[in-house]
Order: C-alpha cells, then sequence, then structure tokens
C-alpha cells in the first residue's frame, strides 16, 4: 500500500559493516521519502554511503536499525525468496558498468527479467526488441553488448529495467562510464521514458553534469544525508544542522553537458 | 532462463572447449584403459569360458588356475565319475606344445585335448568345418588367429598341415576360440591325440570336466566331488574368477592399468572441475546482476547444473564416440581381438562424469549462493 504518493519511506537507517573495532558505520541514521512521479538523486564523496543505501534500499542488503518501507513492503519482514520476488517485480536496475550478459544480444538482455519471470522466450525477446525500438536502438536489437557503444549498452540496460514495468527504478551511476554528450543523451531518455505519476526513479550519482535532471538530490556525506534538494520548488532543506563538513555551496551549478559540448 | 545459461556456457568458447576435451579426453583413457584391463584379464579364463558343455573342472587340489596344472591320474576320472550327483565325467588335457609350420615357423601353442567319445572340451564357434572332423587322424581344428599367424595372407581352408613332436597334426577346421592371454595359437584335438602331440608324459589327464545330474546345484555336486576325492572342483564361474584373480594378485598390470586410470580420473577432475568453477568466477557479476534483477536461487543453481550437464554430457558423447571408434578398429586385429567396451564401463565413466560435474557444480553453486548481490552496485 503506497502512502501519499511516497515510494520509499526510511527513518533511522543504519548499516554497519564488520564487528568490534573493526566496525564501519556506513549509514548513520537515513531519514528519506522517495516520491513517485520523480527523480531522486544520492550524490555525495566517495565513501559516502550513496551505494549502501541504495542496497539496503533495493533488499540486497538489510538495514542494521532503523524504518525502511519500499513500495509499501517492509523488506526487513520478507524472507529472501519473497525479497527476490518483490524485487523482480516491482524494481528495475540500471548499473554503472551496465551488467549486461555478454553472450545475449541486446534484446535478450533486455527480456531477461521476462523470463525470470517465468515468460516465453519468444515473447519476452519480441518485447525487448518493441522496448528497444521506443528508445531508438532497434537497428542494434540483434547486437551482442561487445558491439555496442557505451550509451547504447546503457540504453539496453534502461530497456531492461523498464520492461517489466517496475514502480521503482535504481541507477548505479548510469552516466560515470560515458562522455557527457552520451551521458545527457541517456539521462533524457530516462526523464522520458521511466519517470511516471506511478513510478519512482532513484539514482546514485556522482555525475555533476546530470542533476538537473533531478526532481530531488539528497546530498550524502559521511552514512548521512545532510541536504535534500527540493529542485522542484528550488527549498534546499538542511537535513544534518550538525554537518561536519561543508558541501559545495551549489553543486546544480556544474556546467551542463551542453555547456562542456560547447 | 536455460537458454540463458546454454548461452553464456557457449559464448566463452575457449572455456567450453576445454571443458569438453577435459571429459571426452578423461572419459576416452577411462574406457580405454578400464575396457583393455576387463579385455587382458578375462583372457586366462578363455578356455574355461570356452567349453560350454561342462558346469565343473576337478583338478589337483594344489592346481591354483588353469595355465599351471599337476596332471591327474587316470583313476581320479573313475573316482569323479563315482561322486552321487555327478552325471557325466570326461576327461580334458590343456597344456602347450611347439607346433611348426611347412615354412619352418614355429610357435609354442595351447593344445586342449577333448574326450574322444563326446567331444566335451571341443569349441563350439567353427568358422571353417566340425567339430566331427576331429574323429580323423592326427586331426586337428585351429583358432583363426592361429591360422593367419602360421598361413597368413591364405584363404581360410582345411588341409593344410603342422607339425608337432614330429608328429603331422592336420587342421580340420578352423574355431572362433577366444583370445588366450598371451595371444598364442589355439589347437583343439582329441584327448588320445594330444598325447602324440606333446610327447610321453606319465600322466596327461589335465582335469576331469563333469555335468551334474538334473536338479542338483553345480556347487554341491563341487562339494561332494571334493568330499570323496580330495581333489579340488570348481564351477566354469569359479575357475575363471581364479585365473582373474590369480593374474591379478600376481602381475603388475593391475597395478599399471590402475595408475593410468587414475591420473586420468585426477586429471579429468581437476581440470574439468577448475575450468568450470573459473568459468562461474568470471561470470559472477552477471550471476550476481540475475539475482539482484530477481532470478531465484533456485533458478540460478537450476542454470548452473544444467551448464555441467551440457558440458558433461557432450564430453562424455565424444569420449565414448573416441572409445567406441578405437575399440571396433582393433576388435579383429590379432593381439587385441575380443577385447570391448562393455556396456558396465560406460555406465561406470557416466556415473564418475556425473560425479565430476557434480562437485565441479557444487564449488559453483556454492560461490555463486554465497555471493553478496550487492556487488553489482561496485566497479
Amino acid at each position: 500500500m503506497l502512502r501519499d504518493g511516497i515510494a520509499v519511506f526510511s527513518r533511522g537507517i543504519t548499516k554497519v559493516f564488520g564487528l568490534g573495532e573493526a566496525q564501519v558505520h556506513a549509514l548513520r541514521g537515513i531519514d528519506l521519502e522517495i516520491h513517485l512521479g520523480e527523480l531522486t538523486m544520492l550524490v555525495g564523496p566517495s565513501g559516502s554511503g550513496k551505494t549502501t543505501l541504495l542496497s539496503v534500499i533495493t533488499g540486497l542488503l538489510n538495514a542494521t536499525s532503523g524504518e525502511l518501507v519500499v513500495l509499501g513492503e517492509r523488506p526487513a519482514a520478507l524472507s529472501q525468496e519473497e525479497l527476490i520476488l518483490f524485487r523482480r517485480k516491482n524494481l528495475g536496475f540500471v548499473f554503472q558498468e551496465y551488467n549486461l550478459i555478454p553472450a545475449l544480444t541486446a534484446s535478450e538482455n533486455v527480456a531477461v527479467p521476462l523470463l525470470a519471470g517465468g515468460a516465453k522466450r519468444q515473447q519476452a525477446v519480441a518485447r525487448g526488441k518493441e522496448l528497444l525500438a521506443t528508445l531508438g536502438m532497434a537497428h542494434r536489437a540483434r547486437a551482442l553488448p561487445s558491439e555496442l557503444s557505451g550509451g547504447e549498452r546503457q540504453r539496453v540496460a534502461l530497456a531492461r529495467a523498464l520492461i517489466h514495468e517496475p514502480k521503482l527504478i535504481v541507477c548505479d551511476e548510469p552516466t560515470s562510464a560515458l562522455d557527457g554528450r552520451t551521458g545527457h543523451a541517456v539521462m533524457e531518455l530516462l526523464s522520458a521514458t521511466a519517470v511516471r505519476s506511478d513510478r519512482a526513479v532513484l539514482t546514485v550519482t556522482h555525475d555533476a553534469r546530470i542533476f538537473d535532471f533531478a526532481d530531488r538530490i539528497a546530498h550524502m556525506d559521511d552514512g548521512r544525508i545532510v541536504t535534500l534538494e527540493d529542485r522542484k520548488n528550488g527549498t534546499p532543506e538542511n537535513h544534518l544542522m550538525t554537518a561536519s563538513r561543508t558541501l559545495p555551496a551549489q553543486p546544480w551549478s556544474y556546467p551542463t553537458t551542453g555547456e562542456l559540448g560547447s | 532462463m536455460n537458454f540463458v545459461a546454454l548461452k553464456m556456457l557457449v559464448a566463452d568458447r575457449a572455456k567450453y572447449f576445454g571443458l569438453i576435451f577435459a571429459i571426452a579426453f578423461a572419459s576416452f583413457l577411462l574406457a580405454n584403459q578400464i575396457g583393455i584391463f576387463i579385455g587382458i584379464m578375462s583372457r586366462p579364463a578363455s578356455q574355461i569360458r570356452d567349453v560350454v558343455d561342462a558346469d565343473i573342472w576337478v583338478m589337483d587340489s594344489q592346481t591354483l588356475y588353469n595355465a599351471e596344472v599337476y596332471a591327474l591320474r587316470d583313476a581320479d576320472l573313475y573316482r569323479v565319475r563315482s561322486v552321487p550327483g555327478v552325471e557325466w565325467a570326461v576327461p580334458l588335457y590343456m597344456g602347450t606344445g611347439r607346433a611348426k609350420a611347412p615354412d619352418g615357423k614355429f610357435r609354442t601353442v595351447i593344445l586342449l585335448g577333448a574326450d574322444d567319445a563326446t567331444l566335451v572340451g571341443a569349441p563350439r564357434k567353427m568358422l571353417v568345418g566340425s567339430i566331427y572332423d576331429l574323429r580323423q587322424p592326427d586331426a586337428a581344428i585351429i583358432d583363426n588367429a592361429g591360422y593367419r599367424y602360421f598361413f597368413p595372407g591364405e584363404p581360410l581352408q582345411a588341409g593344410k598341415t603342422l607339425q608337432m613332436n614330429e608328429r603331422r597334426v592336420l587342421i580340420v577346421g578352423i574355431s572362433d576360440a577366444s583370445a588366450p592371454f598371451q595371444s598364442l595359437p589355439v589347437l583343439h584335438t582329441r584327448y588320445s591325440q594330444a598325447l602324440g602331440f606333446v610327447g610321453r608324459e606319465r600322466n596327461l589327464m589335465s582335469f576331469v570336466l563333469a555335468k551334474p545330474v538334473a536338479g542338483v546345484s553345480t556347487e554341491d555336486v563341487c562339494h561332494r566331488i571334493e568330499m570323496v576325492t580330495g581333489l579340488r572342483a570348481r564351477t566354469s564361474k569359479e575357475f575363471s574368477w581364479d585365473a582373474f584373480l590369480f593374474y591379478l594378485r600376481n602381475t603388475g598390470i593391475p597395478v599399471n592399468f590402475g595408475i593410468t586410470v587414475m591420473v586420468a580420473l585426477i586429471v579429468g577432475t581437476v581440470v574439468a572441475g577448475q575450468t568450470f568453477y573459473i568459468f562461474t568466477i568470471e561470470n559472477l557479476k552477471q550471476f550476481g546482476a540475475l539475482k539482484a534483477i530477481g532470478v531465484t536461487n533456485r533458478r540460478i543453481i537450476g542454470m548452473i547444473l544444467l551448464q555441467a550437464m551440457v558440458v558433461g554430457g557432450t564430453g562424455y558423447a565424444f569420449g565414448m564416440g573416441m572409445a567406441a571408434t578405437f575399440f571396433s578398429s582393433f576388435l579383429n586385429y590379432g593381439p587385441t581381438r575380443g577385447i570391448i567396451l562393455p556396456w558396465q564401463v560406460m555406465a561406470g565413466i557416466a556415473a564418475v562424469v556425473l560425479f565430476v560435474v557434480g562437485l565441479a557444480s557444487l564449488m559453483s553453486i556454492r560461490r555463486v549462493l554465497v555471493l553478496e548481490t550487492a556487488v553489482v552496485f561496485r566497479s
């Protein structure tokens, strides 16, 4: 059951790795709401906890403590099998390194989530081709990942994330392996195809050039969200008044792809 | 997801063919060595198995196997006949002699003297002539391989002569006798004739062949013969095993073949297992992505097992194909004739291959199952 258009609701999420003196506090009390119909970005320096938070939200890692509700379900209350089925049905993934299966063609890669759900191969691959066509990749449907450019691979990965109509799409550094122009094009495609009123998109990124595509930006540092920026309403909100580090004054003012290109 | 598993498998051609080659080579080597081993080790009992009329072999109490025999006295034949439960008993000579061809070529031969009256002990598989031709003077039946040795390139026909102990041996027939251990020619003649071919010995009777009366077990009759006569009595099957076990225990053959089999097994297991494991490790991130996307552990286990079964099955099929080609090529070649690939060996090797790929799969499956799925978010 989704509450007030909120796809992800978290309060006081912590994640601790290791024991004793070797303990690492990757997340130190995350309060975050991710809204349907919006593209939310998690940004911050390396080691700030972005990827750990993404893993916790997607159920790939368990939180150490705190309350987490994802699309009306509490991942902590689900069995491993239920969690896998939940991910299969509700989540779409776009990975930094695409993680396409090298042996499969583009359309077969796109079809994998449907195949995982038990769809017949021919139907799934046909659907994959259709989706690739809507992303301008019809002519590359039979190409292997090794025959595709970085941008094309990420478009295939995007199609794979969309094919089963998930409610939440999570993207891990979707543009970090791409040049500025290609990254911008991929984000345009992501905004155009993935963001819908009944779906939320959560993107982890370092890439300041794509901040313009975000509806909200959560700035993370040292396992905390230090600033939550609502770009729709233009109201940065200091989430952690005692933040020890100084964030860039205006991270969204980094040069855009267009500026870089010119 | 099966086609995904198969495409992942065949995409890495080097590893795919490496796996198949390792399993095929190990299967071939196992089949080859075990088949030859069984073939060779069953040869000492060839002349026992070829005697199909009698079920009981009676011999001196100290005779261990058929190639080294201490002859019995003629009276022993009557003593055996007197044992209750014995339907009939006949003498058999089994020994060696030297035969010489007209061109001077000579060779040691295995000579069997079958009972004059009944011809029990004479060969049953004849290529030329009949066992009843043995009733002619100086008659003998030679086996196919022996004929080809003494008369190479000549058509199979009766009428040729050899010489043994300065006596003429008239070849009246050609048999398809089983190959003996040393691939020597096998000559069958009558018991009384054998005496002339091997020279004067006080006692000639190597064995007494006997048949139990209907309704009495062969083992029972053997036991009775031993009790009554003090001689050793064995069923045909037991005596064949005696010969097999004698060579097993007293020659280096099993050690030699055993080492080769172990090497094939270890190398096959290690190479196939390691290659398959590396294949899985290299695809770990793909498996991680599949798990993240929502492919269940059970489905991933199925994918890995399918991959293992395909390489195992393909490798095994190639291995057995090579083995079958080998055995069929050498089936009729003199020294290796009769050595075959028993289905039991093929079934055993299938089990071994299943074990090898199963072991490799288990290692791979374990690695995938303990994989922290969040690895997909790491660059």
